[in-house]
């Protein structure tokens, strides 16, 4: 399994030159498992997506974790969805009330948009998730609703021994009085325990947090300290806010130097980083 | 490893921080979690006790109705939430671990998660005496 990082910023891209190194592309990530690949999210970052890759399929799975601009946001400039040979199957979380066309068609439709997503000439598959199980490339991917306002779900996507989690807007210790409640009574704890690689919320600074609990995101120490309970071994830092420069996150992770839990590698998420997990 | 379902979990940090007793429960009514405040009616630490399953704690409580007599499973609030998936009302004396009276009032309503899946009951406890 091969994981590339097309878009690592959240809630608005970021392009400026302070921005250029993490990168300002919204939330995207292509795995790739032999010849075939499928999207998570469809940010911004989506539009970095290789034309020679495009080029080799005319089916594209795009699975959301929830359906946030900043992870929407390109979708609708994906060029496959334009072309009626191409099969597109999106997946993303079941709501109680409305389908996922009906949130879809709220962005997809004028005068957010100029097409209708029902006018789009693709061959369109809607899969709703919950706690669902399912094959996709080879890879098995398991998803559970966590914590973030509106139905949202993370991704746990295993290759044979091989485990990558990504649960990108979280924010797990809402309401959370103790650290101590035992794993799995922490939300999205299923999916990321003794994953390999975890992509993990890390908006905020430990500073910046309490003015923004309830919004969904995690602190930096939040997301270490997270990831250092399900005793993971390499936490990608992601959803960077638009307002942190690569500076800033250069200083922020090396404030965090020496209090990481044993055995977790930790760095930011990269716009262009491949990591392969075999 | 599996982790309980965010609507549980959030269940339980909404009960940990509200001032009335609060007991969750898994569908099959096993105790899942109670707060501070229940811990005095069930006279036991969360604690000490962790997760209790149905036989053990619904052993804990007498519920007794206005003369005493001993209500059957089928009159309580959480077993009629449980067996019907809807919510429930009542009032009822229980006798507390160290021999006194209180007269209760007692609210359940289901865990519906997202996708109408059944996954447990809350019960919302008021001492009336």
């Amino acid at each position: 399994m091969k994981i590339r990082i097309l878009g690592t910023r959240g809630s608005l891209p970021s392009t400026n030159p302070e921005t250029f190194r993490y990168g300002g592309n919204t939330a995207c990530i292509e795995v790739s498992n032999d010849d075939q690949f499928f999207i998570i999210d469809a940010g911004t970052g989506v539009l970095k997506l290789s034309p020679e890759l495009i080029s080799k399929q005319n089916r594209f799975d795009i699975l959301l974790t929830h359906l946030h601009i900043d992870h929407i946001q390109g979708l609708g400039f994906f060029k496959p969805l334009f072309d009626p040979r191409n099969e597109i199957h999106i997946w993303g979380p079941s709501s109680s009330s409305r389908t996922l066309q009906n949130r879809l068609n709220r962005y997809l439709s004028p005068p957010l948009f100029p097409v209708h997503f029902r006018s789009l000439p693709c061959q369109k598959e809607l899969h709703e998730i919950s706690r669902s199980s399912f094959e996709l490339c080879g890879l098995q991917v398991e998803t559970a609703y966590v914590s973030h306002p509106g139905p949202t779900v993370g991704y746990r996507i295993t290759d044979g021994d091989f485990v990558f989690t990504y649960i990108p807007d979280h924010e797990p210790f809402l309401g959370n009085r103790g650290w101590n409640y035992g794993k799995k009574w922490i939300s999205g704890m299923g999916l990321a325990y003794k994953a390999d690689l975890i992509i993990h919320d890390s908006q905020y600074t430990l500073e910046e947090y309490p003015d923004k609990i309830g919004w969904g995101h995690s602190s930096i120490e939040q997301a270490i300290r997270y990831a250092g309970i399900a005793e993971a071994k390499k936490l990608l830092l992601f959803h960077h806010d638009p307002n942190h420069t690569d500076s800033q996150l250069d200083y922020i992770l090396r404030s965090y130097s020496g209090f990481t839990p044993e055995g977790l590698e930790i760095e930011h998420a990269v716009e262009g980083s491949v990591y392969n997990l075999r | 490893m599996k982790a309980y379902d965010i609507e549980l979990i959030l269940s339980r940090q909404l009960a940990e921080c509200l001032s009335i007793p609060v007991f969750i429960t898994d569908t099959e009514g096993n105790l899942l979690f109670y707060n501070e405040q229940a811990e005095e009616i069930l006279g036991k630490r969360y604690e000490e006790t962790g997760e209790m399953p149905v036989e053990e704690w619904s052993t804990i409580f007498k519920p007794l109705d206005d003369k005493g007599n001993l209500l059957s499973p089928e009159d309580l609030p959480l077993v009629q939430t449980l067996n019907n998936c809807l919510p429930a009302h009542g009032s009822f004396w229980i006798k507390s671990l160290v021999g006194e009276n209180h007269k209760i009032s007692v609210t359940s309503f289901p865990i519906m998660g997202r996708g109408n899946r059944f996954l447990g009951a809350t019960a919302i406890f008021w001492k009336i005496k």
